[in-house]
C-alpha cells in the first residue's frame, strides 16, 4: 500500500472540483491532488453534447466535452495534479482516505479534503416503476453515453419522465439519435423548462410546440418482453390511464447526491438535499473536510457548480492559513413548499452566504423569509417560483441571529 | 457433442445444474439442456436467496429430508467452490399475541426436522439482537443456521464444475417434443436442435409439468406463484444483523427483511398465484404492499434509497411436498414442485436423483478424478478484486472498476465473458459480476459494458438491447 501527502484532496474532477483545483493553486496552496473515479477527468460536461457550458463562470460558451477539457487543462496546467481511474474507498484517521486504481492500493493523507462527488439521477427502480425489467430504460446520463460516448442503438420511440432543464438535454440527445419523443410526463401541473442560455430559448420553444407534456401525470408501469414496449401513465387528478407506444423510456432529473463518501465519512447530512450540510463556507461537520458542487444541491449548472468551486477554494485556503474550524453553527430547516436549501448551516460571526434553493409547488408574488423561532430576519420577494429550477436568495441578512436559539428556517411567508 | 448421452437433464436451474454437477463425478456423457441462453435464469435468479435450515419444513416428507441432507453437503461445496455465504442465523419475530403463540409449535416442528439448535427468545432478546426493530414484538424463535447465500453464483458454481468435468452445456434449447426411439433411447426435439439419451431428468422448474406431460405423465401442474421484492441501498445494510422471517399464520403470510451476501437489504416477498409462467412484472400494489410491511418491522429501512425492485416465480403446485419420481420403465425421473427451497435443497435432491437413477439401472462409476470449482468472489464480507494488491500488480484491470456502485473491475468482467460457462448477455454479465446491480443502476457504466460486451463476444449490440432478434 502506498502512502502519500497532499495540502489539498479534492474528491471528483467535475466543474466544482477543477474549479476549486485552479483557484487553490492560484492561491498558492502546496500540493493540490484531485482524484475522479472514472477513466477520464472532467465530470458530467463530458457527457453533455450540447452548448450551453461555461457562460457565468467563463463567460463565454461551450459544448459540454470541451468545456470539462478546457477545465482539466486548466486545472493540470495551474499545476494540480490530476488522477483519473482512482476510486475513494474509505476513510482512515483523521483526513487520510484509502483508494484503489489500476496501480495499486494506497492512502492519501491530507491537510483539507473537499468532497466534490456530484449527483445522479434516481433510476426507475428507486422511483419504485412497476412492470418487467426490460431493456430500454435510461436516465439522461445513461443515454448520453449510450448515444455520445459510444454510439450505441437506444430505439426509435421514446418517452421522456420529466419536463425539466434536464428533460431537455435528454430530448436533444433522443433528437440526434433519430428518435421521436411521444411525449414527456410531469407530476407538476406544468412543464418546468427555463432558459439559461438565450439561443436555448428558440430550440426550446420549438420542443414545446412539438412534444406534447403530460402534466399531472405519473408512468405507473413498463411493459415489454424483452425491451421497452410501452408504458402506462395515469393522470393524478383524474385518475385516467394511457397508454403509449415507445421503445426507450428515459428518466429525467429526481437528483440524489453521491453521498457515499460524505456517509461513509460520518458528516452531517441535510434531510433537504441529502448531501452532508455545509455552511457559507462550505465546511462539512467534520474538521477539515469540505463539499462543493451538485453534492451539495440538486442539481445546478456546471457554471454554478464551477464558481462554488472556487468560492470553497478560498475557505480551504483560509483553512490552511489558520486552522481555525469554527465551533457554533445553526441549522437551516425547510418549510413546505421549500424542499431543501444550500447551504444549510451558517456559522456565528461569519455572512450567510448566498442560499440556493428548491421549491415543490408554482408560486407567483411569493415571499421567501428566513425565520428564527417566530422573528423573522430576512424576506426576499419572487415574482415567480419555480419548481426544480434553483432559485437563489441573497446572503447578506445573517444579522440578527441568536446562535443560543432555535434553527432557522426558510420557507414563505405565512 | 455426443450422438447419444447416457444421461440428459432438462433444466438448467439451480437444481438442474446441481444435478449435473452430481452426476459428472461418474463415468458418464452429460447434457444439461437449457430453454434460455444461461444457466439459473428462472426461478433460480430472484428468490430471497436464503439458505435454509429447513426447520419450518413439513416432518416426514420428502423436502423436509432433502433440506437436511443438502444443508451439510452445502456446508463443504460452498467454501470449497467460493459461492458467498453469510452465516448470520435467523430470527422469527412475533409481533402479535397469535404469532406469539405460535412458536412452541414452530420450535417443536424444527426439533422434529433435525434442527435442534433453535430456541425462543424473550422481547428483550429480540431487542437486544436487533435494536433498531419496531416497537411492539412480543418474542422471537432464533433459528441459527439460517444463513444468506449468492443465488446468482451458486447454479454457476454447480454448472461450470460440472462443464469442467465434462458435461455438456446446450443452451438455447428448448425442449418441444420427447420421444423414444426403436432402439428404446429418448429423443428431445427443440425447435432447431435435438439430441438423444439413455436416461432423461426433468428439472424444469416452472415448465416440469409440461416436460412430465409430454412423457405421458399428470402426477401434478405447476403454478407460478409471483413473489416481488425490494432490494434496499448497502447503507441499510447495518439496521439487521440477522435474517428476519416471518411467522405465518392463518390469517397473513408476512414479509421477510434480510441482508443479502453483497451488503444490500432485501424485503419481501410478495405470494400471489398466476397463469403466466413468464409474468414477472412487479406491480404497484405488491410493491406497496411489501413496502409497508417492511416499515412496519424496520422503520429506518424505507428512509433509505431503494436499488432494485424485480419479481420471481416460484413453481408451485397442489402438492405440500416435492414431486420427484421415478419412472424406471423410462428411465426417467421427474424433479418438480421445489417450490421456494430449490437453493437450500440442491445438493440433497441431486444426491437423491443418483441414487434413484442408479435404482433406475445407470451405473455410477466415479471417475479417477472429479476436478473441483473455484467462483469468483462477488460478496460483501470478503475481498473484492478492487482491494487485493496482489491481483492489481499482475493485472491492473482489477483495479479498473467500471461499475462503481457495486465496484465491478474491467477484470472480473473479461473474466466473466470468457469462463467456463461464460456470460453472453447483460443479464449473465449481471448475474456473475455484479455490474448493473448497483444503485444507480448503469447511470454511469451500462453504456461501456454494452459496448464491452459486444466486442469481446462479437455479438451486434443491437442484439444485446433486445431491439432486434426475438422481442
Amino acid at each position: 500500500m502506498k502512502r502519500e501527502q497532499t495540502d489539498v484532496l479534492i474528491v471528483g474532477a467535475g466543474p466544482a472540483g477543477l474549479a476549486a483545483a485552479v483557484e487553490l493553486k492560484k492561491l498558492g496552496a502546496g500540493k493540490v491532488t484531485v482524484v475522479d473515479r472514472e477513466p477520464e477527468a472532467g465530470g458530467t460536461p463530458r457527457l453533455c453534447h450540447h452548448v450551453g457550458f461555461g457562460i457565468r463562470d467563463l463567460h463565454r460558451v461551450y459544448a459540454g466535452p470541451q468545456y470539462a477539457r478546457r477545465n482539466v487543462a486548466q486545472a493540470a496546467a495551474s499545476g494540480a495534479i490530476i488522477r483519473p481511474a482512482t476510486t475513494i474507498t474509505g476513510w482512515g484517521n483523521g483526513r487520510t482516505l484509502t483508494y484503489s486504481s489500476p496501480d495499486g492500493l494506497g492512502e492519501i493523507k491530507a491537510q483539507a479534503i473537499l468532497l466534490a462527488t456530484g449527483v445522479r439521477e434516481r433510476p426507475r427502480t428507486a422511483r419504485l416503476v412497476p412492470g418487467k425489467r426490460v431493456q430500454g430504460v435510461f436516465t439522461t446520463g445513461s443515454l448520453q453515453r449510450f448515444v455520445d460516448q459510444y454510439q450505441l442503438p437506444v430505439g426509435h420511440r421514446a418517452v421522456i419522465v420529466g419536463a425539466e432543464l434536464v428533460s431537455l438535454s435528454a430530448f436533444m440527445t433522443l433528437k440526434k439519435a433519430g428518435l421521436d419523443v411521444a411525449m414527456m410526463t410531469t407530476e407538476l401541473p406544468q412543464h418546468q423548462i427555463y432558459f439559461p442560455y438565450v439561443p436555448m430559448k428558440w430550440l426550446t420553444m420549438d420542443l414545446l410546440n412539438r412534444v406534447p407534456v403530460r402534466p399531472l401525470s405519473r408512468v405507473t408501469r413498463i411493459f415489454g418482453r424483452k425491451r421497452v414496449e410501452g408504458v402506462e401513465i395515469r393522470r393524478l387528478d383524474t385518475g385516467e390511464v394511457e397508454t403509449a407506444a415507445c421503445d426507450a423510456v428515459v428518466f429525467t432529473g429526481d437528483w440524489i447526491p453521491e453521498y457515499e463518501m460524505a456517509r461513509s465519512g460520518e458528516l452531517t447530512l441535510d434531510g433537504g438535499t441529502r448531501g452532508p450540510q455545509v455552511d457559507g463556507q462550505f465546511r462539512t461537520s467534520r474538521t477539515g473536510v469540505f463539499a462543493a458542487g451538485n453534492l451539495l444541491h440538486g442539481a445546478e449548472t456546471a457554471d454554478m457548480c464551477a464558481l462554488e468551486g472556487r468560492s470553497a477554494a478560498q475557505s480551504i485556503h483560509d483553512f490552511l492559513q489558520n486552522g481555525r474550524w469554527p465551533a457554533a453553527s445553526l441549522p437551516i430547516q425547510c418549510a413546505a413548499p421549500i424542499q431543501w436549501a444550500a447551504p444549510n448551516r451558517v456559522t456565528a460571526g461569519e455572512k450567510a452566504g448566498e442560499l440556493a434553493f428548491y421549491v415543490g409547488e408554482f408560486r407567483q408574488n411569493a415571499l421567501v423569509e428566513v425565520r428564527q423561532g417566530g422573528k423573522v430576519l430576512y424576506g426576499q420577494r419572487y415574482g415567480r417560483l419555480r419548481p426544480n429550477h434553483v432559485m437563489r436568495l441573497r446572503g447578506d441578512w445573517a444579522a440578527g441571529i441568536d446562535f443560543g436559539g432555535a434553527p432557522l428556517e426558510i420557507g414563505l411567508a405565512r | 457433442m455426443q450422438d447419444i448421452y447416457d444421461v440428459a437433464i432438462i433444466g438448467a436451474g439451480v437444481v438442474g445444474t446441481a444435478i449435473a454437477r452430481e452426476l459428472s463425478r461418474y463415468q458418464l456423457n452429460c447434457a444439461l439442456v437449457e430453454a434460455k441462453p444461461d444457466v439459473g435464469m428462472g426461478t433460480s435468479k430472484a428468490s430471497t436467496a436464503i439458505w435454509h435450515t429447513g426447520f419450518d419444513a413439513k416432518p416426514n416428507t420428502l423436502e423436509s429430508q432433502l433440506l437436511h441432507r443438502s444443508y451439510e453437503l452445502m456446508e463443504t461445496f460452498v467454501s470449497e467452490a467460493g459461492v458467498p455465504v453469510e452465516r448470520l442465523g435467523g430470527l422469527l419475530v412475533a409481533w402479535s399475541e397469535e404469532q406469539q403463540q405460535a412458536l412452541p409449535g414452530l420450535l417443536a416442528r424444527a426439533h422434529q426436522n433435525g434442527v435442534t439448535d433453535v430456541h425462543t427468545v424473550s422481547a428483550e432478546e429480540v431487542y437486544r439482537l436487533e435494536p433498531n426493530l419496531n416497537a411492539g414484538a412480543w418474542g422471537g424463535l432464533y433459528v441459527p443456521g439460517e444463513s444468506i447465500i449468492c443465488t446468482f453464483t451458486l447454479p454457476l458454481a454447480y454448472a461450470t464444475q460440472a462443464v469442467l468435468n465434462g458435461t455438456e452445456l446446450r443452451l438455447n434449447f428448448p425442449v418441444r417434443q420427447i420421444t423414444t426411439e426403436a432402439d428404446g433411447t429418448i429423443r428431445l426435439q427443440s425447435d432447431d436442435d435435438r439430441l438423444r439419451c439413455r436416461y432423461l431428468v426433468n428439472a424444469a422448474g416452472l415448465y416440469s409439468d409440461e416436460i412430465n406431460r409430454m412423457l405421458g405423465h399428470h402426477e401434478f401442474t405447476v403454478t407460478p406463484r409471483r413473489g416481488e421484492l425490494i432490494v434496499f441501498d448497502k447503507f441499510a445494510r447495518n439496521l439487521i444483523n440477522h435474517v428476519l422471517l416471518p411467522i405465518p399464520t392463518a390469517i397473513t403470510k408476512g414479509v421477510l427483511v434480510s441482508p443479502t451476501v453483497y451488503g444490500n437489504v432485501l424485503l419481501g416477498p410478495t405470494a400471489e398465484d398466476l397463469d403466466d409462467k413468464t409474468n414477472t412484472a412487479t406491480s404497484a400494489a405488491g410493491l406497496q404492499m411489501v413496502w409497508e410491511k417492511g416499515q412496519a418491522i424496520l422503520p429506518q429501512l424505507v428512509a433509505e434509497e431503494v436499488t432494485a425492485t424485480y419479481a420471481g416465480l416460484r413453481a408451485a403446485t397442489e402438492h405440500s411436498d416435492y414431486q420427484i419420481h421415478l419412472h424406471a420403465d423410462q428411465n426417467y425421473v421427474c424433479v418438480g414442485g421445489i417450490r421456494s427451497t430449490g437453493v437450500s435443497a440442491s445438493m440433497g435432491i441431486a444426491e437423491y436423483v443418483g441414487g434413484l437413477l442408479a435404482e433406475a439401472g445407470l451405473p455410477l462409476t466415479p471417475k479417477a478424478a472429479f476436478k473441483p470449482v473455484k467462483m469468483p468472489y462477488i460478496g460483501a464480507a470478503g475481498i473484492r478484486p478492487y482491494q487485493n494488491e496482489a491481483m492489481i500488480a499482475a493485472n491492473p484491470d482489477y483495479g479498473r472498476i467500471v461499475c462503481h456502485c457495486e465496484r465491478v473491475t474491467q477484470g472480473e468482467l473479461l473474466d466473466a465473458i470468457h469462463s467456463p460457462v461464460p456470460a453472453r448477455t447483460l443479464d449473465g454479465l449481471r448475474r456473475r459480476t455484479r455490474v448493473l446491480q448497483g444503485r444507480c443502476q448503469g447511470f454511469n457504466c451500462q453504456a461501456g459494458v454494452v459496448d464491452l460486451l459486444a466486442r469481446e463476444t462479437g455479438q451486434e449490440p443491437r442484439r444485446l438491447l433486445a431491439l432486434e432478434g426475438e422481442r
